[in-house]
C-alpha cells in the first residue's frame, strides 16, 4: 500500500503475465510482507491486528444473524429468540456477534491509549491518527444501532434517549429527529432504517480501515521509543515477525473473547433487554451500554441539553486536534516524565467518568461527573499544550537498535540509554 | 433527607444503591444451582418439579410463549420422554385455523406447539389482573437482575457469577411478608421484600405443600414440599426456559478454552523461536520507509 515500487518478483510465468497486468501481489508483498517493523514493538501493536481480526468477525457473524433476524417492531424480538433457541447453533453466533462489540471496544480502546501514550498521532501521523478517529466514531454508530435491533426494553429506550439528543440542535434539530425516527416516536420506521444503516456501516468502517492501512504504510509503525527508524538494524520484515506475533495476539484475544461468550454471555448486556420493547413503560434505569458510559457521563454533566449534546462531541471531536494540541517535540511519553503522570491521571478521569456514567444523575455523582468533564477537557487543551514548552523530556536513544541493546546491557527499565544525545529530533 | 444521607454514605463505601430503590431493599441471598460454574448442568429432577410448580401455579397467570413442548424432550432440558411430551401436548386446547371452511378451530396439542398463553391477548390478561398484565415468563431468569455494587461487579466476572437473575426470583417468591410498621400497601398492591419499592401486584404466588412432588419409597416427598423448594425448582426451571442452550454452551466453551490454549501455547513457541533469529544481527531485509520522516 506503500507507494514505493516493490523488488517483488512472481515465480511463475502466470504469476509474472499477471503481475505485469494487476500489480495486486506485489502491493501485499510490500504492505505484509517486506514491510519494515520497528524491531522493538510491544504488544501494544497487535491491536491493529486484533480489530482487523474482530471487524471481520462481526460482519461474518452479523451476515449470519441477518439472514434469521426480521426487522419489524412486532416480530424483532421473536426472531432473536428463534436466533437463540431454534437456530443451530444460533446462540452461539449471537453471543458472539453481542460480545464481539463490547470486544471491538475494549481493543479499540487500548488501540487509542496506546497511540496517546507514545504520541503516534504526532507527525507525520496525523492522517492516518485522524481516519482512526473517524472509524471510531463510525463504530459507535454503528454499536448504537445494534444494540436497538433487538428491540427490549434497553434497546427502545436507549434509542429513544439517544435521538431526541439531536431535537437540542437549534432550528433543524426537531426536524433532524423526525428524520431519524422516520415518524413522530421510535417506532417501526426507525426500527428499519437503523437496521439498514447498521448493515451499512460496517463496509464503511471497511473502507476507512483500508485507508488507515494505507496511511500506515506510508510513514511506517511508530514504536515504543518514538524515534523513527533509522537504518535497516532498526527494523524487522512484517513477515514472518509482525506476522507471527499478531497471530498469537490475535489467539490470546480470542480465549479472552471465548470466556464472555461461553460463561458471561449477558454480563456485558442488561436484563432489561430481555423484556420486549414497551412505549408505555420507562425502565427505572436507561443505562447506555458500557463503552459509552464516559461519554454518556460527560453529556448529563452540563446542566443545559444542547449544552450536554455539545460537550459530548466535543469530547470525541477534541482528537482530531491532539496532534496540534501536543505541542512536545518528543513522541513517546517513556521519556516525557511529567507528562507520564498526567496521562495516567487522565485515564483515571476516563474510567470515573465511564463509572459515574453509570450512576443515576442526581447529587454527588453530578458534581463529580463536572469535576471529571472539566478535567477531561483540560487535558486537551491546557495539560498538552503547555508541557510541550515546561517540561524537560528525558534524553532519547540514538536508534532503535540502541534502545534495545541497552536494555539487553543494562537490563535497566526504561531505554532512557545513559548514551543518549540530547534532544534534536522529533 | 435521610435518604439521601443513607444513599451518598452507600455510594462512598461502594455500595451504590441503585436510583429506583427505596434505599433498604435487601440483596437476595446466593444460592447453590447446579447450573452454576463452567461446568454446570441442570438438574433433570429439579426441572421436572419446576415444570409441575409451574404448570400448576404459575401457569394460571404466567405465559411461556418461546417455549415449545417438544423442547421439554430435546437434551439439556428437563428431557420428559417423547411419549409423555405428546401426551402433554395432547391436554392443551390449541387454535388453528382457518379450516378450508374459512373458520377458526380448536385441536389438540402437538409437540411443535409452542405453550398457550392463559389470556387471549395482552389487554385480557391485563384486565383479569387489575390493570396490569402478568408477563410472559420465557425470560424472566435472564430479564430480572438486582445491583451488585463495586467491587462485586468485578470479581463476579471471574467468579463467572450470571444467576443473579435466579437468586432474584427465589428471593422475590420468598419475599411476601407482612409490611413493616407505618408502610402502607395501596390496595391491589403486596408487600414484598425484594422488589423494587416493595409493592408488587402479584399475590403471594405459592404455598407449601401446595404442589405434590414425587415420593420415594417410604412414602416421603423427594425434596421438601415448602414455598422455598417451590421456589428454586421452578426458578431453574425458568433458567432453562430463558437459556435452553446453557448445558451446550459451557461444554462447548471448555474445548474452545482448550483448544485456544493450546493453539496460543504453540504459536507463543514458534514466535519464540522466530524472534530467537534477531539476536543482535537483524535480517537485512528490511529497508527504512522511503517516504519523510522529521
Amino acid at each position: 500500500m506503500s507507494q514505493h515500487p516493490t523488488t517483488y518478483v512472481p515465480k511463475s510465468a502466470l504469476g509474472r503475465w499477471f503481475e505485469s497486468r494487476l500489480p495486486i501481489a506485489g502491493l501485499v508483498h510490500s504492505s505484509f510482507v517486506a514491510f519494515p517493523v520497528p524491531r522493538n514493538l510491544t504488544y501494544f501493536w497487535t491491536f491493529g491486528a486484533i480489530l482487523s481480526f474482530m471487524l471481520v468477525a462481526q460482519i461474518v457473524t452479523g451476515v449470519f444473524l441477518a439472514m434469521y433476524y426480521t426487522p419489524n417492531a412486532n416480530l424483532a424480538f421473536q426472531s432473536v429468540e428463534h436466533i437463540m433457541r431454534d437456530v443451530n447453533y444460533g446462540w452461539l453466533i449471537r453471543y458472539l456477534h453481542a460480545n464481539g462489540a463490547s470486544m471491538f471496544f475494549i481493543a479499540v480502546y487500548l488501540h487509542i491509549f496506546r497511540n496517546f501514550y507514545y504520541g503516534s498521532y504526532k507527525a507525520p501521523r496525523e492522517v492516518l491518527y485522524i481516519l482512526g478517529v473517524i472509524i471510531f466514531i463510525l463504530m459507535m454508530a454503528t454499536a448504537f444501532m445494534g444494540y436497538v435491533l433487538p428491540w427490549g426494553q434497553m434497546s427502545f429506550w436507549g434509542a429513544t434517549v439517544i435521538t431526541n439528543l439531536f431535537s437540542a440542535i437549534p432550528l433543524v434539530g426537531e426536524t433532524i429527529v423526525h428524520y431519524l425516527w422516520g415518524g413522530y416516536s421510535v417506532g417501526n420506521p426507525t426500527l428499519n432504517r437503523f437496521f439498514s444503516l447498521h448493515y451499512l456501516l460496517p463496509f464503511m468502517i471497511a473502507g476507512v480501515v483500508a485507508l488507515h492501512v494505507w496511511a500506515l504504510h506510508v510513514p511506517g509503525q511508530n514504536n515504543p521509543t518514538g524515534i523513527p527508524i533509522k537504518s535497516g538494524k532498526d527494523a524487522v520484515p512484517f513477515t514472518p515477525y509482525a506476522t507471527i506475533k499478531d497471530i498469537f495476539a490475535v489467539v490470546v484475544f480470542l480465549i479472552f473473547f471465548a470466556y464472555w461468550v461461553f460463561y458471561m454471555p449477558n454480563y456485558l448486556g442488561h436484563a432489561d433487554n430481555y423484556i420486549p420493547a414497551n412505549p408505555a413503560v420507562t425502565p427505572a434505569h436507561i443505562v447506555p451500554e458500557w463503552y459509552f458510559l464516559p461519554f454518556y457521563a460527560i453529556l448529563r454533566a452540563i446542566p443545559d441539553k444542547l449544552g450536554g449534546v455539545l460537550a459530548m462531541g466535543a469530547a470525541i471531536v477534541i482528537w482530531v486536534f491532539m496532534p496540534w494540541l501536543d505541542t512536545s517535540k518528543v513522541r513517546s511519553t517513556a521519556y516525557r516524565p511529567l507528562y507520564k503522570q498526567f496521562f495516567w491521571v487522565f485515564v483515571g478521569v476516563c474510567l470515573v467518568l465511564g463509572w459515574l456514567g453509570s450512576r443515576p444523575a442526581e447529587g454527588w455523582y453530578v458534581i463529580a461527573s463536572q469535576i471529571c468533564t472539566v478535567y477531561y477537557f483540560a487535558h486537551f487543551l491546557i495539560v498538552l499544550p503547555v508541557l510541550g514548552f515546561v517540561e524537560r523530556p528525558l534524553p532519547l536513544p540514538n536508534s532503535i537498535l540502541e534502545s534495545v541493546m541497552g536494555v539487553q546491557k543494562g537490563g535497566a527499565g526504561m531505554p532512557a540509554g545513559a548514551n543518549a544525545e540530547p534532544q534534536s529530533k522529533g | 433527607m435521610m435518604k439521601r444521607t443513607l444513599l451518598i454514605a452507600a455510594a462512598v463505601l461502594g455500595l451504590s444503591a441503585p436510583a429506583f430503590a427505596a434505599g433498604e431493599t435487601p440483596v437476595p441471598p446466593q444460592l447453590k444451582w447446579s447450573f452454576q460454574g463452567p461446568f454446570g448442568t441442570f438438574d433433570r429432577a429439579q426441572l421436572q418439579r419446576g415444570f409441575k410448580v409451574y404448570r400448576e401455579v404459575c401457569a394460571s397467570c404466567h405465559g411461556l410463549s418461546y417455549v415449545a413442548f417438544r423442547n421439554l424432550s430435546q437434551p439439556g432440558g428437563p428431557e420428559f420422554s417423547e411419549g409423555q411430551v405428546r401426551a402433554l401436548a395432547a391436554e392443551y386446547k390449541i387454535q388453528d385455523g382457518p379450516n378450508e371452511a374459512g373458520d377458526m378451530f380448536e385441536r389438540p396439542g402437538r409437540a411443535a406447539d409452542r405453550f398457550p398463553s392463559p389470556f387471549p391477548n395482552e389487554n385480557a390478561a391485563a384486565a383479569a389482573n387489575g390493570g396490569k398484565a402478568p408477563p410472559d415468563l420465557s425470560l424472566m431468569a435472564k430479564a430480572r437482575t438486582y445491583e451488585r455494587g463495586f467491587p462485586w461487579w468485578i470479581t463476579d466476572i471471574f467468579r463467572q457469577y450470571s444467576e443473579n437473575g435466579a437468586d432474584y426470583l427465589v428471593a422475590l417468591m420468598n419475599g411476601y411478608h407482612e409490611p413493616p410498621q407505618g408502610f402502607t400497601v395501596p390496595e391491589g398492591g403486596h408487600y414484598n421484600e425484594y422488589y423494587p419499592g416493595h409493592i408488587i401486584a402479584m399475590p403471594k404466588p405459592i404455598s407449601d405443600g401446595q404442589v405434590e412432588y414425587p415420593k420415594n419409597e417410604a412414602g416421603q416427598p423427594q425434596v421438601p414440599e415448602t414455598v422455598d423448594q417451590y421456589a428454586r425448582d421452578v426458578t431453574a426451571f425458568l433458567t432453562w426456559t430463558a437459556e435452553p442452550h446453557l448445558e451446550a454452551r459451557k461444554r462447548l466453551g471448555f474445548q474452545v478454552m482448550l483448544f485456544l490454549i493450546v493453539l496460543a501455547g504453540l504459536l507463543y513457541f514458534t514466535k519464540k523461536k522466530i524472534w530467537a533469529r534477531v539476536g543482535g544481527e537483524v535480517d537485512g531485509h528490511a529497508t527504512p520507509p522511503m517516504t519523510h520522516n522529521p
